[in-house]
């Protein structure tokens, strides 16, 4: 870390932010140098996020809800990040949000209609839940009109669109088949504002935490893939990172819950683990804050693919991942090749001619000795 | 002089001139061995370093060969003269038995230019059992060629060295006995050498003393086949009155091999693998069944008088030390990993050309040397 970097940080001044949310300075700075690592920033960014976080225009954020559980916004909440949920709330202005929201009915409403027009292409939209589209969308209705209706009016006049959770990212669980509402996510629904999904199901809070905290801080989404994630965290393969891989390419599976190789950890991936198809951060950040070993592989679980659209919900739980990487063959190669040559048909045909007809010439030696004994008896008994 | 007569007669009969061409493919595998390296013609391998050459040719082989031993024991040691006239084709049939199994380990050398290293003592590891089996079958050829000199020496009427070879002749007859005790009993101890490779059915700390008694008794059943296909092929008196009282010794060879084989398996509860219904089980078994074999046909006093079944007798013996020995050293052998081994077809016919070489020679020998007794000697000690 430069000098630069120390001499900024020791005139860095967090006594709004202490006030506003409790926290001392030294825990505020570490926490912004925490989040600027999962993004895989510098240290210098850690001090910009601190600077982004302090300012006192915090920017104000609508939160809709669509076919969801809610699941989202509860691990977010239950994220044990100290204060962080605290420092959410505090750092933006949370003008809707019907899970959290104290207010009910017309007043809430109202609120999110002022905050639209009062903020018009600054506020930020985030979108827990999946869009139903069939029928005209009146499959979730809030406040008497469809949820379709709602995005498509709030995301006109975003300056960003958050998607979280695989609902809103690609549609989740409501879009697997049979879909009977026609739900999609919201990039089908929202094409011309800039857009970042965080699947997951739920997505690690963090991960969204990130996200927004680079939105504040430089004012721009974070670099996206194709299918518009952030790439700090989803551009790996949940199996390139796993703590079980050495037992994959070993060769080394768990055959069935609660057999020998799955009671020493093996490889899960004939368990059906989609790890080898899931675009995930999970084995490098892991959840709820408790240490190692704390996501589904790790507990023992295959990954079922929560954050991929087409495995995700649609394939079984069981099924083989389709392994992007290197497939493993069905048989692996022995420790020991086979060496030497065994017995061929020619060879046994061979020695075996030869035995019989050692067989067959001492057999006939035998008879003719036989014979010879017989006359010699007969002469000696001549001449006797 | 001697009573021992050269046999005469044509030369070129079917035997030698199939003995022959076998012997003559031979040479030409032998010859591409030479030329393009052991795994042209053999199927050995890292994990059967010991194929045929070295199992049929040396251990089986010499086994044969142990016929001059067993009789130089009863003669000399035993002090039984009336055995003499048989000593002379045995000692025949020990040299190219003998000979001819330390060409085999010659040409079985993955790197038989290095062969003379054996011999020169600052190369020597005096731990090695391999070096006591090769040191001591060179020294017993030598000793072979010595003591079957004179046979040789009568023919080209040498007299003078004749006179000289017999008076230590002595010397040699005692090496005679004394080498082939050692290096029979070593062939079993390689055995132990190569530990748990080779199936408990067989790996015991007893194989030197049952490799010295299978030996023994392969010795003495080789002259009673030699005897009784020798009177049967070359029109000859029976010399059943002669080989009769030998098998009496096989019988009790046997029987003490039997006794040893069977205590040794009882005290080290290795009993288990002969039941296990697999290959080794089943040879295991085949094996002993061949012993026996000859335990009941020299057992009957009415039996060993008649020379078919002395011949079915000794042919029986053959077979069962054989196959002791294949068993040893090729069936109840492990090398772990996956290997394998089945002799190839090459490797088979240079087998039986070194076979088809010691027939041709003993047909060929006896025709022009004094080796077989003349048979009217041989009546008159009946």
């Amino acid at each position: 870390m430069s000098n630069q970097w120390l001499e900024r940080e020791k005139w860095f001044d967090a006594s709004e932010v202490e006030v506003r949310t409790g926290i001392n300075r030294r825990d505020f700075l570490k926490f912004c140098t925490g989040v600027a690592a999962t993004l895989g920033l510098s240290g210098n960014a850690g001090l910009a996020i601190a600077e982004a976080v302090t300012n006192k225009q915090r920017p104000p954020v609508i939160w809709l809800s669509g076919q969801e559980c809610t699941g989202c916004t509860e691990s977010l909440l239950r994220s044990y990040h100290p204060t962080v949920e605290q420092l959410v709330l505090e750092l933006i202005s949370l003008e809707y949000s019907e899970t959290l929201s104290a207010a009910a009915g017309h007043q809430v409403e109202e609120n999110r209609r002022r905050a639209m027009e009062q903020y018009k292409g600054q506020y930020v939209l985030v979108v827990e839940g999946s869009i139903p589209t069939k029928d005209g969308g009146i499959y979730c209705k809030v406040a008497d009109k469809t949820f379709l209706h709602h995005v498509e009016e709030t995301a006109a006049g975003a300056a960003a669109v958050i998607a979280i959770g695989s609902c809103a990212s690609w549609g989740g669980i409501p879009s697997s088949g049979p879909n009977p509402t026609g739900a999609v996510g919201v990039p089908q629904v929202v094409t011309d504002r800039p857009l970042v999904t965080v699947p997951g199901c739920p997505p690690n809070p963090y991960n969204f935490l990130a996200t927004v905290l680079h939105l504040l801080t430089f004012g721009k989404l974070p670099a996206l893939d194709e299918k518009l994630r952030p790439k700090f965290a989803y551009s790996r393969l949940i199996h390139e990172n796993c703590e079980r891989r050495a037992h994959f390419d070993a060769g080394r599976f768990a055959l069935e819950f609660g057999d020998a190789g799955h009671r020493q950890g093996w490889c899960l991936y004939k368990l059906g683990c989609k790890g080898p198809e899931t675009y995930a951060n999970c084995p490098q950040i892991l959840f709820g804050d408790v240490g190692s070993g704390s996501w589904p592989v790790g507990t023992g679980h295959p990954c079922f693919g929560c954050t991929e659209q087409g495995v995700g919900f649609t394939k079984a739980i069981h099924a083989l991942a389709h392994v992007k990487n290197v497939e493993p063959p069905a048989h692996f190669p022995r420790i020991e090749e086979e060496q030497g040559r065994g017995v061929s048909a020619g060879t046994a045909a061979f020695a075996g001619a030869l035995g019989g007809l050692a067989v067959g010439a001492g057999a006939m030696a035998v008879r003719d000795m036989r014979k010879e004994e017989a006359t010699a008896q007969k002469s000696d008994k001549a001449e006797g | 002089m001697s009573a021992y007569k050269p046999l005469g007669g044509r030369l070129a009969t079917l035997p030698v001139i199939l003995g022959s061409l076998v012997a003559m493919v031979a040479l030409y595998y032998m010859a591409q061995r030479f030329m393009h390296g052991l795994g042209s013609v053999a199927n050995i391998n890292q994990g059967y370093p010991w194929g045929i050459w070295v199992v049929y040719d040396v251990v089986v082989g010499t086994g044969f060969a142990c016929g001059g031993y067993a009789l130089a024991l009863a003669v000399y040691a035993a002090n039984r003269g009336q055995y003499h006239p048989l000593i002379r084709p045995a000692l025949l049939a020990s040299l190219f038995g003998y000979t001819l199994g330390g060409f085999s380990a010659f040409f079985d050398m993955g790197r038989w230019w290095q062969a003379y290293n054996i011999f020169l003592p600052w190369h020597m590891n005096l731990n090695s059992v391999m070096l006591e089996v090769g040191l001591c079958v060179t020294a017993y050829i030598l000793v072979l060629w010595v003591e079957f000199s004179p046979t040789l020496l009568t023919q080209l009427r040498q007299r003078g060295l004749l006179r000289w070879v017999n008076r230590f002749m002595f010397v040699f007859i005692a090496i005679g006995m004394l080498l082939p005790t050692m290096h029979q009993s070593s062939l079993g101890s390689l055995l132990i050498a190569a530990g748990y490779k080779v199936s408990p059915l067989w790996q015991t700390p007893l194989l030197p003393a049952l490799f010295l008694l299978s030996a023994l008794a392969m010795g003495f059943s080789i002259v009673l086949f030699e005897g009784a296909l020798s009177t049967w092929s070359f029109r000859r008196p029976s010399e059943s009155h002669l080989l009769a009282p030998l098998s009496q010794v096989m019988v009790a060879l046997l029987v003490a091999y039997l006794l040893l084989r069977g205590v040794d398996l009882t005290l080290r509860g290795a009993w288990g693998p002969a039941f296990a219904g697999d290959l080794k089980g089943n040879m295991f078994w085949l094996e002993q069944l061949l012993f026996a074999v000859p335990l009941f046909v020299l057992a009957s006093k009415q039996r060993r008088s008649r020379s078919s079944w002395l011949f079915i007798g000794g042919v029986a013996m053959l077979l069962a030390g054989s196959l002791y020995r294949f068993n040893a050293f090729l069936v109840g052998w492990n090398p772990g990993g996956n290997f394998h081994y089945f002799p190839s077809i090459p490797e088979i016919i240079v087998s039986l050309g070194m076979i088809a070489i010691e027939v041709v020679g003993y047909l060929i020998i006896v025709k022009k040397l004094p080796v077989l007794h003349s048979a009217d000697h041989a009546k008159a000690a009946a």
